[in-house]
């Protein structure tokens, strides 16, 4: 598995406020290196974050998203104590699953 | 998302243009720009590297297979909180002034037996090399978070490090005959749309020394203080400031305790 994601969750009244740092290159596919060869596409292409089983957020990303992406979301629900689940896949395959508890 | 973020200080700043055509200068341009860090301050990346430091820190390595926890940082043996902010100092195990890379670089080879030329090895790291001294750092900064700066010079040889680190910082040299001082050295000096702290008055001197190390957003790496004086010399066109060489402590000797009394307010996030 990839490096570990930050991630917070706290309770703001009726929703959860979550917010991740993912780490992450992110290489657009656009570079070249001092060669002058493409440095090929490597980013997240989809993220999906659950509470308690069900879906509160799922995005497909592309390589306007810059390196270590920072992500702040909110869903109406969640309660202390209770885990948000984040998962990130990017185009390589490569996976990262991490968890927080709301707090 | 941070890409959201500069799209909309590049729209506000464009606004602020045609509003007042003529005022579209330092002032209106720099209040973007502090307007897009404050917004960056939120998900700052170094905490991944603050958190990969922590773990290596406590991790077993080297051919001793110890970790760095019984590393003195100058508060004694395994001591990190507040470490940072009374360096450079004199250290008597080695005789000599050390700044915070320079004594990790120590603890690796005494503690876990690497070589001098493995511990100091990838200092700074970029797309397909990590750096675990950047991650190091990272680490032991932010465990100094809110300390008073308070670095002594009580031994000969810490007096010595100032003297010399001042003298450098006022040395004009290299292809352009520059100095610290040539940059640093006068109030609101500007690079292109960089404003350049001025490190000969208490507060420029603070401000800069403590919102380093920093995760520069145009390198994608957290940048450390050896590696921001490196780049300084790079930028003068000087030779290579060689990474924890005694001009480098020297003149982290100078601007850390130039920068006394101010809070540490690091790792920062930096363009």
């Amino acid at each position: 598995m990839a490096d570990p994601m930050k991630i917070r969750a706290t309770l703001a009244g009726d929703s959860t406020e979550v917010k991740v740092l993912m780490n992450h290159e992110m290489e657009t596919g656009q570079r070249k290196d001092a060669q002058g060869k493409t440095i090929p596409a490597w980013h997240i292409q989809t993220v999906t974050a659950t509470y308690n089983g069900k879906t509160v957020l799922s995005a497909q990303w592309g390589p306007a998203v810059s390196k270590n992406p920072f992500l702040a979301f909110k869903f109406k629900g969640g309660a202390k104590g209770d885990k948000v689940q984040v998962t990130w896949v990017d185009n390589k395959g490569d996976k990262r699953t991490d968890e927080a508890t709301i707090g | 998302m941070r890409a959201v973020h500069r799209r909309a200080a590049c729209r506000a700043a464009l606004v602020a243009a045609l509003v007042a055509p003529g005022a579209y200068g330092q002032g209106s341009a720099v209040d973007e720009i502090a307007k897009y860090r404050a917004a960056l301050q939120d998900g700052n990346p170094a905490e991944l590297w603050e958190a990969r430091g922590e773990d290596l820190w406590k991790k077993p390595r080297g051919p001793k297979n110890v970790s760095l926890e019984t590393c003195d940082l100058g508060l004694g043996a395994g001591v990190v909180k507040g470490a940072y902010a009374q360096l450079p100092k004199y250290f008597a195990d080695a005789d000599r002034v050390m700044d915070l890379e320079t004594r990790i670089v120590w603890c690796m080879v005494q503690l876990q037996g690497y070589t001098q030329a493995d511990a100091v090895k990838n200092p700074f790291g970029g797309p397909d090399r990590k750096s675990d001294m950047e991650a190091f750092v990272a680490y032991v900064t932010a465990e100094a978070r809110g300390v008073k700066m308070n670095v002594a010079l009580n031994h000969p040889k810490e007096q010595e490090a100032y003297r010399l680190g001042e003298k450098m910082f006022y040395f004009r040299g290299g292809p352009h005959d520059f100095a610290c001082m040539t940059c640093h050295g006068d109030d609101n000096k500007r690079i292109r749309l960089q404003d350049l702290p001025n490190l000969t008055k208490p507060a420029g001197a603070q401000l800069a020394y403590t919102t380093w190390p920093a995760y520069r957003v145009s390198q994608g790496e957290l940048r450390t203080f050896q590696w921001r004086l490196n780049d300084c010399f790079r930028q003068q066109r000087f030779p290579e400031l060689v990474f924890t060489s005694d001009a480098s402590i020297a003149l982290t000797m100078f601007l850390a305790h130039n920068a006394n009394g101010a809070a540490y307010n690091a790792p920062a996030i930096k363009r």
